[in-house]
């Protein structure tokens, strides 16, 4: 117990210590969201998304940014520097359990990320009265699912690259497709169809976010093909599963 | 019983035989040393000590453990220091430390062992931050935290300035002086020679030679030269009657004395007796060094960039 709260404890502080990833990680989301709702256009209601402005429609975009950069960027990178450094092989010459380092450092990297959705959510309410999640539960699920499934293709970058330069890389590739299917350079709403259906099964599941988040939002940028949101979860689940399932196996400790 | 016991280990990588059959053992309170060239298998054998390789075939003692099977009990009582082995960069040497005693059923004190190491300044300062001494000094005590009752220490001064490494060997002593047994992997001659009780020499994947430094020395060459000279006059009988000397050669005044033993004190108290005095009075000393060439038939590494060993 005193083991597992002080590598909490140590874990915490050099997250806090990782500067870069405060700003990109945590804070990064919450700017990008202000500074699109201060542009003008941005905040017309329009009558094609049904009186929404886009900036409502467009925010579970800057969540997925945040839930992304964390479990396909960082995550993966910590991890393979402390394999690379061999900060888990000297830990295994210890009665602690490598294992519980790196689940340490997974619940402060899931923490970092909730705490940047909550500062999310209430400064876009705050500034931008943009209205918080309305459906709680389904709200929950759909970030709980979705950052597992993130953080599944994570740890099998993780597992798989052989030093911490090949983590960041592959990171940067993963961040860069995730983000699209995201909405970062190409607003879900403004995506032919197809994409948008395939969408569906890229990690967060940006759709299922939309949907709790919003059920208006939900409606504009959802397809007629589309899944119904229960489904959405259960993809989500299976790609958690699967993914860390995969990682599990191919994880070496050295 | 023996702190440390190894015995006809074994220890294949596909095709490489890492180690080829490595016995030795290790008393308690002893600084054992294990010397050899790259790749001889020192890693090897000193990571299946450390539980983190199982050995194909042979067994390990560890204080009457076996690593594998009672890989939790060694776990408390063996620390270990290890090459090739970090710490994150931003952490600071006092959470390092108080972290990795949290670890241990009955850790040392860490902060008395911060002042040991003489990282008490140094206790806010991030591990990237310090100088190559330093880690290698917050290295070893985390590998002492534990309250250790033996502690392998390996390439320990590899990176150090020389003034680093000889602080760093003192400490060494002082750690053994508290009752704590030491494997010291190196390939360092003057570190073997100068901090270990009994050295052995690993080559190929075996044990080439276990013994004493002087003794290693003295099994590759037990012929020692004396050279001096003499003003007075001295009937070289006085000196081919001794029984270490098996050869005096005498050219225009330079004294040149072969034989084996204790051949320098031999010849300076039969010069004493016979009350001359010597000048300029030299011994061909060997050295580890070449006890480590005539069991490897390779140059010892001088201290340099750090190369992989397997």
């Amino acid at each position: 117990m005193l083991t597992r709260m002080n590598m909490i404890k140590v874990e915490t502080k050099l997250f806090l210590r990782d500067s870069a990833t405060v700003i990109f990680g945590v804070l990064f989301p919450t700017g990008l969201l202000l500074g699109l709702g201060a542009i003008p256009a941005l905040r017309e209601p329009s009558p094609e998304t049904g009186g929404l402005r886009p900036i409502d429609i467009w925010a579970p975009t800057a969540l997925v940014f945040g839930m992304v950069m964390i479990a396909v960027q960082h995550v993966p990178a910590v991890v393979a520097t402390y394999r690379e450094r061999g900060i888990l092989r000297r830990l295994s010459t210890t009665p602690a359990d490598p294992r519980k380092v790196l689940l340490a450092q997974m619940m402060v990297a899931f923490a970092s990320v909730v705490v940047s959705a909550a500062l999310m959510i209430s400064l876009a309410w705050a500034v931008l009265e943009i209205a918080p999640p309305e459906r709680h539960l389904k709200f929950v699920v759909a970030f709980l699912v979705g950052y597992a499934a993130l953080l599944g293709l994570g740890m099998i970058s993780a597992a798989v690259v052989r030093t911490s330069s090949a983590a960041n890389q592959t990171g940067t590739v993963l961040f860069v497709a995730l983000m699209f299917f995201g909405g970062a350079f190409l607003p879900r709403v403004l995506m032919p169809d197809t994409l948008r259906e395939v969408g569906e099964f890229i990690p967060p599941g940006l759709q299922a976010l939309t949907a709790a988040w919003s059920a208006e939002a939900g409606e504009i940028t959802g397809t007629a093909g589309g899944q119904p949101f229960w489904l959405q979860i259960a993809i989500m689940t299976v790609i958690a599963a699967i993914a860390s399932g995969i990682a599990a196996k191919l994880f070496r400790w050295e | 019983m023996a702190a440390l016991e190894v015995r006809n280990l074994h220890k294949r990588y596909g095709h490489h035989v890492a180690v080829d059959n490595i016995s030795f053992s290790v008393e308690e309170g002893e600084i054992f040393g294990i010397i050899g060239p790259n790749g001889a298998g020192k890693t090897t054998t000193v990571e299946s000590i450390a539980g983190l390789r199982t050995p194909d075939s042979g067994s390990i003692s560890v204080l009457g453990l076996d690593p594998v099977k009672d890989r939790a009990e060694v776990r408390e009582r063996l620390g270990v220091q290890l090459q090739e082995s970090s710490f994150p960069d931003a952490i600071k040497v006092a959470e390092a430390l108080e972290l990795y005693s949290s670890f241990y059923r009955d850790p040392a004190d860490w902060r008395e062992l911060m002042e040991l190491l003489g990282l008490a300044e140094k206790h806010k300062t991030r591990y990237k931050a310090l100088s190559g001494g330093q880690k290698q000094r917050l290295s070893i005590a985390l590998a002492l935290v534990g309250n250790p009752k033996v502690a392998i220490l390996d390439e320990l001064t590899t990176g150090l300035d020389p003034q680093a490494r000889r602080d760093t060997w003192s400490l060494i002593e002082r750690v053994r002086d508290t009752g704590v047994t030491i494997l010291l992997v190196t390939h360092f001659m003057d570190e073997a020679e100068r901090l270990s009780d009994r050295i052995a020499v690993i080559d190929g994947g075996r044990v080439a030679a276990v013994d004493t430094p002087e003794g290693l020395i003295a099994q590759v060459s037990p012929v020692q030269q004396v050279r001096f000279r003499v003003s007075q006059p001295l009937d070289r009988r006085v000196l081919t009657e001794l029984p270490d000397v098996s050869n005096v050669e005498i050219t225009e005044g330079r004294w040149l004395v072969t034989g084996r033993g204790q051949l320098l004190s031999s010849v300076a108290g039969a010069l004493a007796r016979a009350q001359v005095v010597a000048e300029d009075l030299r011994v061909d000393q060997r050295n580890l060094d070449d006890a480590f060439v005539a069991f490897t038939g390779r140059a010892p590494e001088s201290p340099g960039p750090r190369q992989e060993e397997g």
